[in-house]
C-alpha cells in the first residue's frame, strides 16, 4: 500500500509528486483575545529569541479559547502574528463556529492533539512514549499485524507471506521471513531490528529492499536495518 | 466430554483424508468411542477411504437440515469397534455447513463419542473453516515440500485466530504436526525438505513422520485405512502417531535413510 506511490515512477515523469511527511511545528495556545497583552508578551518573546520569529509557522491552539465568544477575528489575529515575524499555517481545536470563522479566514482546521487537558501537563503528555505492541506467538502466512503510533514486538518469528508494520519500530526477537514495514508513517528514525534476516522484504518510511535486494552476506544474520541520508542499510547486530 | 481434533493442511493431496481415516481407525482400535466426519461437501472421499462407500444413505448436511438424525447417518465401521463415520453430501455444496447447524452436530456427538474427528477440506473457505472453527487440538498435515509447508503455515494462522478458542480467547487449539509422505533418501540429497527444516518453519511439535509408501495407494484404493496395514512401514507410522498422541514417548522411526541389508536387496523390503 506504501509501496504503491513508487510504482508510477517507470511512467513519464509527472511534474510533481505528493507525500505525506511529518513537521515539528510550534503550536501558540491562546488563551485570550486581547489585541495589546498580546503584543506586549511577543515584544518580550522577540527580545528573548529573535532569530525565531522570523517567518515561524505556527499553529494557533483554541483549546483554551473554549469559553470565550464564537466570533474570533482571525483576520486580525493573523495580521499580529504575521507582524511579528510568525506565519500562522492552521488552528486545532475550538468549537465549530471558531473553526468556521478559521476557515474563512483562510486557515485550515488541523486534527486534534491527543492530550485532553489543556494545563501544565499538555505539553509533556504530547512527548509521552508511544504505545508499542507485543504480540507474543509467531506470526503466521497470511497474518498482518499494525502497531499504530508505536513499535511493534513480536516474540517469535514472522513466517514467509505474513506482514508486520508500525508507525515505529519493529523487534522480531525469531527469524524474520515475511515482510517489516516500519515508520510506514514517515518516521524516518525508526528501525527494524530481527534475530535472523530472511525476510521477503523490509522497509522503513517508504524506503524498501526486497529480498532479491538483500546481500547473501546479510542473510540469515541478526540484523537492524535503518535509514542513513535516505538509504536503507543493514547492519549486523554483533555482540 | 468428547475431544475433537481437526485434520487439515491447507493445501490439497497431502493426505488428509488418509491421515484422518487412519488417525480415527486407530484411536478406536484402542478403545475410544471414535465418529470421524467428512466436511468436504461435495467432494466426499472418506467414505471410499474407509471402505463405507455402498453404505452411506443420509450424509453430514442431512443432519444438519434436520433431514435426518445422527443414529440414521452415523455409519458404524465393520472391521473396528467403536468407530463410526458420517460422511459428507456430494450433491450438496459448502455453503450447507452452517456455523449454528455444525455446532449442534457436535454437541450431540460429544455426548457419545471419546473423539471426534473433522477431515477438513483443502482451502481456506468455509468448508475448512467450519472444521476447525470447534476444534480443541489440530493435526496439521504436511508434506516435505515449500508450498505445503507455507500453505500450514497460513492454516496455523487461522486455528490462532479465527477458531471458536480464539475469539473466547480460551487456551489456544493444541497443534501437532503430521509429516506426510516422507522419503529419507530423498531429504537426504536435498531434493526434499528434511523433518528439521520443516520443523524450522513450522515450529511446532511433530507428532508423526509418515513415510511415501506404496502401500497407501494400494490401501486407499481397497477401501483399507493404512494404520489397518500392520506389515507397512505407512501403517506402522500411523500407529506410533496414534500412541504418541495419547500420552505415550516412542522415537519417531522412518526419518533416516537404512543401509539395506544383503537379503532385503535380494527380496525387496517394504
Amino acid at each position: 500500500m506504501l509501496l504503491r506511490s513508487l510504482h508510477f515512477a517507470g511512467e513519464e515523469a509527472p511534474p510533481f509528486e505528493l507525500k505525506g511527511s511529518l513537521f515539528t511545528l510550534t503550536v501558540l495556545h491562546l488563551f485570550q483575545l486581547d489585541r495589546a497583552a498580546i503584543e506586549r508578551h511577543l515584544a518580550e518573546k522577540i527580545k528573548q529569541a529573535p532569530s525565531f520569529f522570523n517567518n515561524t509557522p505556527v499553529v494557533i491552539d483554541l483549546e483554551g479559547m473554549a469559553d470565550s465568544p464564537d466570533g474570533l477575528d482571525f483576520n486580525g489575529l493573523y495580521e499580529l502574528l504575521r507582524a511579528h515575524g510568525m506565519v500562522p499555517v492552521g488552528i486545532r481545536n475550538g468549537t465549530p463556529m471558531q473553526q468556521a470563522a478559521a476557515r474563512l479566514a483562510g486557515l485550515p482546521v488541523l486534527p486534534e492533539s491527543r492530550a485532553a487537558n489543556n494545563d501544565k501537563k499538555t505539553e509533556r503528555a504530547e512527548a509521552a512514549p508511544m504505545h508499542s505492541r507485543i504480540v507474543n506467538h509467531p506470526i503466521r502466512s497470511g497474518q498482518q499485524f499494525y502497531a499504530p503510533e508505536g513499535d511493534l514486538i513480536v516474540l517469535g518469528a514472522v513466517s514467509a507471506g505474513a506482514e508486520v508494520i508500525a508507525d515505529g519500530n519493529i523487534h522480531i526477537y525469531g527469524v524474520l521471513r515475511g515482510r517489516a514495514l516500519a515508520g510506514v508513517r514517515g518516521d524516518a528514525e525508526a528501525r527494524i531490528f530481527c534475530q535472523s534476516l530472511e525476510a521477503e522484504l523490509v522497509s522503513i518510511a517508504g524506503r524498501y529492499r526486497i529480498s532479491e535486494q538483500i546481500e547473501s552476506s546479510d542473510r540469515s544474520k541478526a540484523a537492524q536495518i535503518h535509514l542513513v541520508e535516505d538509504r536503507l542499510i543493514i547492519e549486523h547486530l554483533n555482540r | 466430554m468428547a475431544t475433537i481434533i481437526v485434520v487439515t493442511s491447507g493445501k490439497g493431496g497431502v493426505g488428509k483424508t488418509t491421515t484422518s481415516a487412519s488417525f480415527a481407525t486407530g484411536l478406536a482400535q484402542r478403545g475410544y468411542r471414535t465418529v470421524v466426519i467428512d466436511f468436504d461437501v461435495g467432494l466426499r472421499n472418506l467414505d471410499l477411504i474407509m471402505g463405507c462407500e455402498r453404505r452411506v444413505v443420509y450424509d453430514f448436511v442431512n443432519v444438519i437440515n434436520n433431514e435426518a438424525n445422527l443414529n440414521q447417518a452415523l455409519i458404524r465401521d465393520k472391521r473396528v469397534e467403536n468407530l463410526y463415520i458420517l460422511p459428507a453430501s456430494q450433491t450438496r455444496d459448502k455453503e450447507a455447513l452452517t456455523k449454528e447447524g455444525v455446532e449442534r452436530v457436535l454437541n450431540e456427538l460429544k455426548v457419545g463419542f471419546d473423539y471426534i474427528v473433522c477431515d477438513s477440506p483443502a482451502g481456506i473457505e468455509r468448508g475448512a473453516l467450519m472444521a476447525l472453527y470447534f476444534a480443541d487440538q489440530a493435526l496439521v498435515v504436511t508434506n516435505p515440500e515449500v508450498s505445503s509447508v507455507r500453505d500450514s503455515d497460513r492454516i496455523l494462522g487461522i486455528l490462532a485466530s479465527r477458531s471458536l478458542r480464539a475469539e473466547q480467547g480460551d487456551e489456544p487449539v493444541k497443534e501437532h504436526l503430521v509429516l506426510a509422505r516422507y522419503a529419507p533418501e530423498r531429504a537426504d540429497r536435498g531434493d526434499m525438505l528434511s523433518v528439521d527444516d520443516v520443523l524450522e518453519i513450522l515450529g511446532i511439535p511433530l507428532l508423526g513422520v509418515i513415510p511415501e509408501s506404496q502401500t497407501v495407494l494400494q490401501s486407499s484404493n481397497a477401501g483399507v485405512p493404512v494404520i489397518l496395514e500392520d506389515s507397512s512401514e505407512a501403517g506402522a507410522a500411523y500407529s506410533d502417531l496414534v500412541d504418541r498422541f495419547l500420552g505415550k514417548s516412542l522415537p519417531h522411526r522412518f526419518i533416516s535413510t537404512q543401509k539395506k541389508g544383503f537379503l532385503q536387496r535380494l527380496f525387496g523390503g517394504s
